[in-house]
């Protein structure tokens, strides 16, 4: 195989096409001229009336733009499907362990298998958080994790997103958009459903509240309100799960126990699906100058009162310096190999590997330690001579702060584009939901760089996203 | 439901009816300033349009004369008007996207699709007779918001927060148009049947979409009146005082059944509704017209400060 072409998803290097685009390849050539334009520009049309709009900071063309949405989907296997859910499932198992560990008897640590100079001085480790006993013990109940493939069997998480990942609302959105679009094609496929989602949330959800909060415990989505960028994600899935969608001053604390203010007075909440980051949530605990948190959550949520989801502190276990130690992570609390690789990292705090960096920086990608969204990343073979020097100063002067990967060849996926249909770098973001049991939707979100070569798939640096499809045996 | 969802849906309603209700008012004082032969009469047609809707003062901080085209452009799309058709789109749009769980989709979609569409018109293109054409798509969409709401939105606490605004604010408006040419409606011997008066009541009734109604239901000329009458007593023409603080107290009995119990509100209701039952022109104008629709409007405003206190609006 030629070094230089990535691989593709639908056409195997020989040129023919891969068995499951086999349907989809007949569809494209069956549509009349002009169809997949018309759909293009539908889907545009379909994607504003509805609202699904998203806001890019430090943009001026207003504050709501569209996340483009390209009309040919990505599809996987039922087989590779298999194997990419086991692999998940084994990472999110173990990294809700680890957290368990680390913020109990930090055993990981003890066993010297991560240094404890990483945990205790990582701006993301949660002191508060110590000896706190969550519900079932789960830290993480919504992952998104990122994937890239580079080769028929070749993944690799690029990414553990434990925070409060978002983007699902998309995943939902962009196959109700291609149902519309496109029913025939469904028709003659076997497509695993993703609506489950919204269900399977509440049914996680539920699980993780507080013992004695009966039957239906009353749930609400906290977001910091419709300024901010993920806002319609938030309201999205508030709606479909039949939750109350919240903002800070509509919750308050007394006795220990969370309200909020309805019409007839205060009524309990049991579980906050939160989508405000931990150093916001709690101005009595954490950032005090926050307005968008509810002061004395974080009390009520030690009480045991209320369950937080995520819980707070989760980033100490997708920190990207943590990160390369989620191999030795897997094997260490389920005593079994990493089915799904991590991508190769170098750390610049090594004397050896630093120099090999900074003399290939035009081959490898820098990413910033705490950086996310495509923000504060070097991808070398794109980049300017300039900017390659400014990123060996940082290197240079916070060693610490940088990760530094060879840059992947990430797999290409046929997309329309102006010029017709064109190979573009996707990457792979599934869901997956942990609570009385782990659940994972069949599909996720596929992000596409639109522009030609490119390998930076993030909305905020112009991808767009593509109905991800899990086929059915 | 959260009291600010409750708040939110509340004003979503008032919005999306002020934005009519300012149509109505300018399409009104629109007509009255093309009849107007007189030096001066077109801009104190228009302004006394802009005393009905409160916006006289902030038009005037604009420091500009007014002639259809500069009342236009403030009424319709000056974003320094708080009650401009542009701000009370924006408004009730961002009300219903902080309430998206509460709304159902379709009224999501009339809504947005509404202010999208809007977004696009260039405020230069609208002159002369296009004016009037863009009146009439504002009450269209208004009207379809209101359609998808009555077909779609679930019969709950809700649905009576979004009533109550809608009533709460038309009645507000019916009672400015009215109160914008009481004199006219005045019953005075010296006045009656001039041209210039039939057709000042003609557009008041038009305002209220009831000139034609108005011949149904008195099977009469226009007379002063009944006009009067029919907009002030009559539960049957849905934009009366009567009707709409009665649909008012209706949407508040619902709230009080569902929730058990009644509060302030109710009881500044039942004095609002007191004002326009069991009572007859004859003694409103007696009174006096003009101080009988003051008191309306403060007695309206104040079943609202009743009900964000009641139903913790915030």
């Amino acid at each position: 195989m030629d070094e230089n072409v990535p691989f593709d998803e639908m056409y195997a290097s020989d040129g023919s096409v891969r068995e499951p685009y086999r349907v989809l390849k007949q569809w494209i050539e069956e549509q009349p001229e002009r169809a997949l334009t018309l759909m293009q520009s539908d889907a545009e049309g379909l994607f504003r009336k509805l609202g699904i709009t998203f806001a890019v900071y430090g943009s001026d063309e207003g504050n709501e733009k569209l996340i483009p949405f390209d009309v040919i989907p990505r599809i996987i296997s039922a087989a590779e499907w298999r194997r990419l859910s086991k692999g998940i499932e084994q990472r999110v198992r173990a990294l809700n362990a680890f957290l368990y560990d680390i913020y109990h008897r930090q055993e990981i640590i003890k066993a010297g298998r991560v240094p404890e100079k990483l945990i205790v001085n990582n701006a993301a480790f949660c002191p508060q958080m110590m000896g706190l006993n969550p519900a079932k013990n789960v830290y993480a109940h919504i992952i998104g994790v990122d994937i890239v493939r580079v080769g028929p069997d070749e993944f690799y998480v690029l990414e553990d997103n434990l925070r409060t990942p978002s983007g699902v609302s998309y995943m939902l959105e962009d196959r109700e958009a291609m149902m519309q679009l496109a029913p025939d094609l469904f028709q003659r496929s076997r497509v695993a459903p993703v609506e489950t989602y919204p269900e399977n949330l509440r049914r996680t959800l539920q699980s993780v509240a507080p013992d004695g909060s009966g039957s239906n415990p009353n749930i609400a989505v906290l977001t910091p309100g419709i300024y901010n960028s993920a806002y319609f994600e938030h309201s999205f899935l508030a709606d479909q799960m039949g939750a109350h969608l919240c903002e800070g001053p509509d919750l308050f604390v007394e006795g220990g126990k969370v309200y909020m203010r309805t019409t007839t007075g205060p009524e309990r909440v049991d579980v906050i699906y939160r989508r405000i980051d931990d150093e916001y949530i709690d101005p009595l605990t954490f950032n005090p100058d926050s307005l968008l948190g509810v002061p004395g959550l974080f009390n009520a949520y030690r009480a045991g009162n209320v369950t937080l989801v995520n819980a707070p502190g989760t980033g100490i276990a997708d920190d990207k310096a943590v990160y390369t130690y989620v191999p030795a992570i897997i094997e260490f609390y389920l005593g079994e190999k990493a089915i799904l690789n991590n991508v190769p990292t170098y750390n610049c705090t090594d004397e050896d590997q630093r120099a090999w960096v900074l003399e290939n920086i035009g081959d490898l990608v820098v990413k910033e330690v705490h950086g996310s969204g495509g923000y504060g990343m070097l991808v070398g073979p794109t980049s300017t001579k300039a900017q390659q020097a400014e990123f060996k100063k940082k290197i240079e002067a916070r060693p610490d702060n940088y990760i530094v990967q060879p840059t992947l060849a990430l797999s290409t996926c046929p997309t329309y584009v102006q010029s017709g249909i064109a190979p573009r770098h996707v990457d792979l973001r599934p869901y997956v939901l942990v609570g009385d049991e782990v659940r994972i939707t069949p599909g996720g979100l596929t992000r596409v760089a639109l522009k030609k070569g490119s390998l930076v798939v993030n909305s905020s640096q112009g991808g767009g996203t593509k109905d991800t499809w899990v086929l059915e045996d | 439901m959260l009291g600010r969802t409750a708040q939110n849906l509340f004003w979503l309603s008032r919005y999306v009816e002020r934005a009519e209700n300012m149509a109505r008012l300018l399409e009104v004082g629109y007509r009255m300033s093309l009849t107007s032969h007189r030096e001066g009469g077109e801009s104190e047609h228009l302004i006394s349009m802009m005393q009905a809707a409160e916006v006289d003062e902030a038009f005037e901080a604009t420091g500009k004369v007014a002639t259809v085209d500069t009342v236009a452009q403030f009424m319709v799309f000056d974003e320094t008007n708080p009650s401009s058709v542009k701000a009370c789109l924006f408004a009730a749009r961002t009300n219903a996207r902080s309430v998206r769980t509460a709304i159902t989709s379709d009224m999501w979609e009339s809504l947005n699709s509404a202010w999208l569409e809007f977004s696009q018109i260039k405020p230069r293109d609208v002159r002369g007779a296009k004016l009037l054409g863009l009146l009439q798509w504002i009450k269209q969409r208004s009207h379809e918001f209101r359609g998808a709401l009555l077909g779609t939105i679930l019969r709950d606490e809700g649905f009576a927060f979004s009533q109550a605004g809608n009533f709460v604010e038309r009645a507000d408006n019916t009672a400015r148009i009215l109160d914008m040419k009481y004199f006219v409606l005045l019953p005075r011997a010296d006045l009656v049947g001039g041209d210039l008066d039939i057709q000042q009541w003609t557009l008041i009734l038009r305002a209220a979409s009831a000139h034609r109604s108005y011949r149904h239901f008195y099977r009469d000329r226009y007379q002063p009146e009944k006009i009067a009458d029919f907009l002030i007593l009559r539960h049957q023409m849905p934009r009366s005082l009567a009707h709409c603080s009665r649909m008012l107290g209706q949407t508040l009995d619902s709230l009080a059944e569902l929730y058990g119990r009644r509060v302030d509100c109710h009881d500044a209701v039942a004095e609002l509704c007191a004002m326009v039952e069991g009572t007859n022109m004859e003694k409103i104008f007696r009174r006096g017209l003009h101080e009988f629709l003051t008191e309306f409007i403060a007695r309206n405003n104040r079943v609202t400060e009743c009900l964000s206190e009641s139903y913790n609006f915030y």
